[in-house]
């Protein structure tokens, strides 16, 4: 435990001091780069807003990732099914991967209206992808010799899933789920930079572009690094679960 | 004695893995090229027929149709010619074994061995007996609760051997079960399977490329050629039925093992290069599909 907290905590450590030193000296204005002793009292004083905003995206996030999962697993069982159908939609589930964001978020606001029903379609779409590949490449890479055997057996088309298919797929599900929870953060704070202004309390995409607005940089850095934080606390909990429910079967967990 | 298998003048050849773009890019060579070119031809006119109760050692190099065979027989594939009649009471209770263990890394030694008859709705209470006294028989009992990752490789196959005891197999076909095994547990295991055939008189299709293997194991001996696999010898083992190791330092041993090595290297010779280089094993059915 020592080897795996300590060399980072050092890195983090000296890369602080060095900031803070460099600004000390150089002294830029402080809306272009504040000292991390400025970050840090900034978010002390908004620690209660913070908090919030950390709270409400946290929501969205997880709705969005909770979305994914079911249905990035589903879409991918259906896909499975036959080569055409694959054939026939897969292009547009990459689709999903390869417009921006960005691009689509006005949409969502005239679709869902500005606020969190919005910010979780954002959250969604962006960590869908990454399930539905993984779950798909894990079920296409069963052993063909264990199709022969339950074959052999007569196991009908739903006992291959459930009890071939997808406990198979388990393992690159997890690697799937584990890159869309990052990306359902992400894909929650960009919705909330289009679609987070309504009635009620703001996330943390609503915090940084109130706090650039109001060229309030510390608080930016302080929403920023939340949502780093953020991003780190749902992977490691999809992590965590991932561990628990494979460790005693798979080498790669030990 | 009634049969248990009855080939008549089968036939399979599978499409050669070319590129797709093969016949777009040579056209010229793509339709010159004959029939054996074309295709990769792993049994052609073969007959056979296996009595019920046999222990049969099937042998031969390495890709030269075997499995093919095996996977005849057990209904995985079909042939594309010619007339494969398994009886209706042996194709009711058929158990595969691969060369590899192929145990669900996700379940335990038990409920591993539990599958086929999940597969095959039998009630808990029945399935866990079946389980228990299977386990048993490979002497596997102490770690039913254990992963096939926590096993050895040999108590990994004992577990793949239970899996397809536990069905009661009445045709228990195997495809080069041992393989991937060290010399000691392999002989270990030979001996095991001996004595359950003993116990049960199933029919046994166990393919080998290894002559000692099949000279412990088997009561008849059949000896391919490569690919397409054609019979070079086909005879009986004339070695009391109940075996031990001890067999192995045997005269009669070793003059049987010595007719069947020389069968193989008769039906070795003549190795035809093929035009288009070496072509790789019969191709799976995953393959297939996706071509």
């Amino acid at each position: 435990m020592k080897r795996v907290v300590l060399p980072p905590l050092v890195a983090a450590i000296i890369g602080l001091l060095l900031w803070e030193g460099l600004v000390r000296s150089l002294q830029p204005p402080s809306y272009l780069l504040p000292p991390p002793t400025a970050i840090a009292a900034a978010a002390r004083a908004e620690l209660g807003a913070l908090a919030a905003a950390c709270v409400t995206t946290g929501r969205s996030a997880l709705a969005g990732f909770a979305l994914s999962a079911v249905g990035g697993v589903t879409i991918a069982i259906v896909l499975s099914t036959s080569r055409l159908v694959e054939r026939a939609f897969h292009p547009y589930a990459i689709l999903l991967q390869t417009v921006p964001i960005v691009a689509i978020a006005p949409l969502l606001v005239l679709w869902f209206g500005v606020g969190p029903r919005a910010v979780t379609a954002s959250a969604f779409i962006v960590s869908v992808f990454p399930v539905i590949t993984n779950t798909l490449a894990g079920i296409r890479s069963v052993d063909p010799n264990l199709r022969d055997l339950f074959r052999l057996y007569g196991a009908s088309r739903l006992a291959v899933l459930w009890k071939l298919e997808l406990p198979h797929a388990t393992f690159s599900i997890a690697t799937g789920l584990r890159v869309a929870s990052g990306l359902a953060v992400i894909g929650a704070i960009v919705g909330e930079l289009v679609a987070g202004f309504a009635e009620g309390r703001p996330g943390l995409g609503v915090l940084v572009m109130t706090s650039y607005r109001q060229l309030r940089t510390d608080l930016l850095f302080a929403a920023v690094g939340c949502s780093a934080l953020l991003g780190l606390a749902l992977f490691a909990v999809v992590g965590l679960g991932a561990w628990l429910a494979l460790r005693r079967w798979s080498p790669a967990m030990r | 004695m009634p049969l248990a298998v009855e080939m008549r003048s089968v036939r399979r050849a599978f499409p050669r893995a070319f590129p797709r773009a093969f016949p777009r890019a040579f056209p010229r060579a793509f339709h010159n090229a004959s029939h054996e070119e074309r295709e990769v031809v792993a049994l052609d006119g073969l007959d056979l027929t296996v009595e019920a109760g046999d222990f049969v050692a099937l042998i031969g190099p390495t890709g030269c149709g075997k499995s093919t065979l095996l996977r005849i027989v057990a209904g995985l594939d079909r042939p594309d010619a010619g007339e494969v009649v398994v009886d209706a009471a042996e194709r009711e209770a058929i158990a595969y074994v691969f060369q590899d263990a192929h145990l669900l890394p996700w379940r335990t030694v038990a409920r591993n061995v539990a599958l086929p008859l999940e597969l095959r709705g039998v009630a808990r209470a029945e399935r866990e007996a079946a389980v228990a006294h299977a386990l048993a028989q490979v002497e596997l009992s102490d770690v039913a609760g254990r992963y096939p990752a926590e096993l050895s490789g040999g108590m990994r196959m004992r577990a793949s051997i239970a899996r397809a005891l536990v069905t009661r197999p009445r045709l228990l076909l195997m495809d080069e079960p041992f393989a991937a095994l060290d010399e000691i547990t392999r002989h270990r295991l030979d001996e095991r399977l001996r004595a359950l055939w003993m116990e049960h008189r199933f029919t046994v299709l166990f393919v080998t490329h290894a002559i000692f293997e099949a000279t412990f194991l088997a009561d008849r001996a059949i000896v391919f050629t490569r690919r397409p696999a054609r019979v070079v010898l086909d005879t009986r083992i004339e070695l009391p039925e109940a075996r031990s190791s001890a067999i192995r330092g045997d005269p009669a041993f070793a003059r049987a093992a010595s007719e069947l090595l020389e069968a193989l290297e008769r039906g070795s010779d003549g190795d035809r290069a093929s035009p288009l280089g070496p072509d790789r094993e019969t191709p799976r059915a995953g393959e297939r599909e996706s071509r």
